[in-house]
């Protein structure tokens, strides 16, 4: 696996001193985990921002930043699915209010809890599943097909409760959202983690996982190999939904009530987080796991530089720089792998 | 008469918009037997083939296996009843490893309904251990493999499943030299095997080596079909460019194609 060393060469350095060693061995590991080099930066972050200030690096408030990318990190385990697949999700935020307004309508009209959580996710799953009739068999472009699908929703949730959020919801609703186990561990994390658990399991161990990997590569190759590939866009997408439809569930249950008007731009951090991840948006290639490390990175910029007292829009700035870093380094790795362009 | 045909398709027509890719064009193919199948760009061969392996539908048409009608809607269809294809472009999932494309679409599954990676590694190496003993990379994703190594995951596959008729669309283009030696000594194997081929190549050499049968077709339309050993390259060129049948060419005519 003899590959020049691009960046070492660049910077005209010498590949045997121990400079170029060193760069070398980052470079590799960039290109051959990408998971890896995502967390690196991640605790790189943490490590700054905990000199910078003394409030940041407390098992409290890296809690917090794991209850505050929840609701992305759960919504980005479908968008990651959906971008490995060569697609774009952008219905998730509004998909997410729909679940949310519908599962607290359910409780507030009184069926109780367990209702309520099925009502939503079932929610998601129609949206999703829709998503995924118009990219599969009407051959709507992903794009398109998923803002349409963001219109609807949206109207959805606004008509169904009249623009007006529901606030009543069921006993015990509220630990989803706000609960803690032991006093310390929050329950969004907990169910972020058990979210991605079955997440990689199904990517690596179902045939769904094994054919949105292929389906981003070659779609034309899965589908002469005699794959259902239509029938597999409903369930890829149809897991998008489900997935957005659970971080509905779980931001209502945060503040306590089903917002129409909720989740609007989640869509976008999302993708920034799958991206942030390592995975391309050529479709095939991605680490599922990173994209909540993406999720974490993007909490940890808003509640760091929120720590610092930095202006609350200059966050807009960094995040979209880092966002744009990501895909420059897709872009590289693939070149550097010498896959397609 | 003897035993029917491996595959007979029948005035198969097949038309895109205004465009006749494929016009009344009819052959057939026997168990171990080769049928070379050349033309010159835009032909129809690929279409006529991809008809057969269920990846596009015909207008009109029949296609017979072993004498007994059957329909092939979609690539599934054909699979089933045992009808490999190695596409032109070798229809591979670039970032997936050679065992997951060779069992793309037929994945090996454990009781409890999930991707059974080590059965299917082991299959793997047993059948491209036959194909090309030297590869052994087999859990690189196969963007990173040479063309002959993509081409033994294709020809895994044809393999490794119970293949009866096996397509192959300009199976040497990607080859060097020592690779398509292979190749064709792996034809020759698959033939004594009973596996009948139907083999597109622009390389008028390799279709004389492997063929038994040859037929030609320009514009969509089918010229004629000959035995290897009938023909003489200089005919099949004739044919090929323009458009005569063995005999009917002139000194004049030969003279110009070279
Ligand atoms: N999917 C398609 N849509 C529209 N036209 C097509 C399609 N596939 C083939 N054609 C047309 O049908 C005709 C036959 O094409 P085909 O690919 O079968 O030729 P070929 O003999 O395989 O050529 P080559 O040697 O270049 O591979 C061409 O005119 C081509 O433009
Ligand atoms: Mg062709």
């Amino acid at each position: 696996m003899a590959r020049p060393d691009l960046t070492t060469r660049f910077l005209g350095l010498d590949p045997k001193s121990p400079a170029g060693r060193l760069l070398g061995a980052a470079e590799r590991a960039i290109i051959e985990n990408p998971t890896v080099f995502t967390a690196g930066i991640l605790l790189l972050l943490w490590l700054i921002l905990s000199q910078l200030s003394p409030y940041f690096f407390t098992v409290s408030n890296l809690f917090e930043i794991t209850v505050q990318a929840a609701v992305i990190a759960l919504i980005a385990v479908g968008q990651t699915f959906v971008i490995l697949s060569k697609g774009i999700d952008l219905s998730v935020g509004a998909i997410l209010a729909a679940s949310a307004v519908t599962s607290t309508m359910v409780m507030d009209a009184g069926y109780g809890l367990g209702a309520g959580v099925i009502a939503g996710i079932v929610v998601g799953a129609f949206f999703g599943a829709a998503n995924g009739v118009a990219v599969g068999y009407l051959r709507i472009p992903p794009f398109v097909a998923t803002l349409g699908m963001m219109g609807i929703a949206r109207g959805y949730a606004l008509i169904i409760t009249e623009g007006i959020p529901i606030f009543r919801v069921a006993d015990g609703f509220e630990i989803l959202g706000q609960g803690r186990v032991w006093g310390v561990v929050p329950v969004p994390t907990i169910a972020t983690l058990g979210l991605y658990a079955i997440g990689v399991f199904v990517l690596l161990r179902t045939r769904l996982g094994r054919y949105t990997v292929s389906i981003g590569s070659n779609e034309q190759a899965t589908k002469v190999s005699g794959v259902n590939v239509p029938l597999y866009l409903i369930l890829i997408y149809g897991l998008s939904g489900v997935t957005a439809g659970i971080a509905g569930l779980t931001e209502a249950s945060r503040i306590g009530s089903g917002q129409p008007a909720g989740g609007v731009g989640y869509e976008l951090d999302s993708i920034a987080a799958v991206v942030i991840g390592g995975t391309s948006l050529f479709g095939g290639q991605g680490s599922l796991i990173a994209s909540w490390i993406g999720a974490l990175i993007i909490a940890t910029l808003r509640n760091g530089l929120n720590v610092l007292g930095v202006y609350a829009f200059w966050q807009l700035v960094a995040i979209g720089a880092i966002l744009i870093a990501a895909v420059y380094i897709d872009n590289w790795r693939r070149l550097r792998r010498g896959g397609e362009q | 008469m003897s035993a029917p045909p491996l595959i007979e398709m029948r005035n198969i027509y097949k038309s895109f918009g205004g465009t006749h890719a494929v016009e009344d064009v009819s052959v057939t193919v026997q168990g171990g037997e080769v049928l070379g199948v050349v033309g010159h760009n835009g032909a129809g061969k690929s279409t006529l083939i991809k008809i057969l392996a269920g990846a596009y539908r015909m207008d009109s048409g029949e296609i017979y296996m072993q004498g007994e009608k059957v329909s092939i809607h979609n690539p599934r269809d054909a699979r089933d009843l045992g009808i490999e294809t190695l596409y032109q472009d070798l229809a591979l999932a670039d970032h997936l490893d050679a065992v997951a494309n060779l069992f793309l679409g037929r994945e090996i599954m454990t009781r409890w309904a999930t991707l059974d990676g080590n059965a299917m590694e082991k299959a793997t190496r047993e059948v491209i251990a036959r194909i090309n003993p030297n590869f052994v990379n087999l859990r690189e994703p196969v963007q990173r493999l040479s063309g002959g190594q993509r081409q033994s995951v294709a020809i895994g596959r044809a393999l490794y499943f119970d293949t009866k008729v096996l397509i192959m669309d300009e199976p040497t283009a990607a080859l060097g030299h020592r690779e398509t030696a292979v190749f064709k000594e792996l034809v020759i194997r698959l033939k004594s095997e009973g596996i009948g081929m139907v083999l597109i190549s622009h390389d008028i050499h390799d279709v004389f080596d492997l063929s038994d049968r040859i037929t030609v077709m320009t514009n969509g339309r089918q010229i004629g079909t000959h035995r290897t050993a009938e023909v003489t390259k200089d005919q099949v060129l004739s044919m090929i460019i323009l458009g005569k049948q063995p005999g009917e060419e002139t000194a004049e005519d030969i003279a110009t194609l070279h």
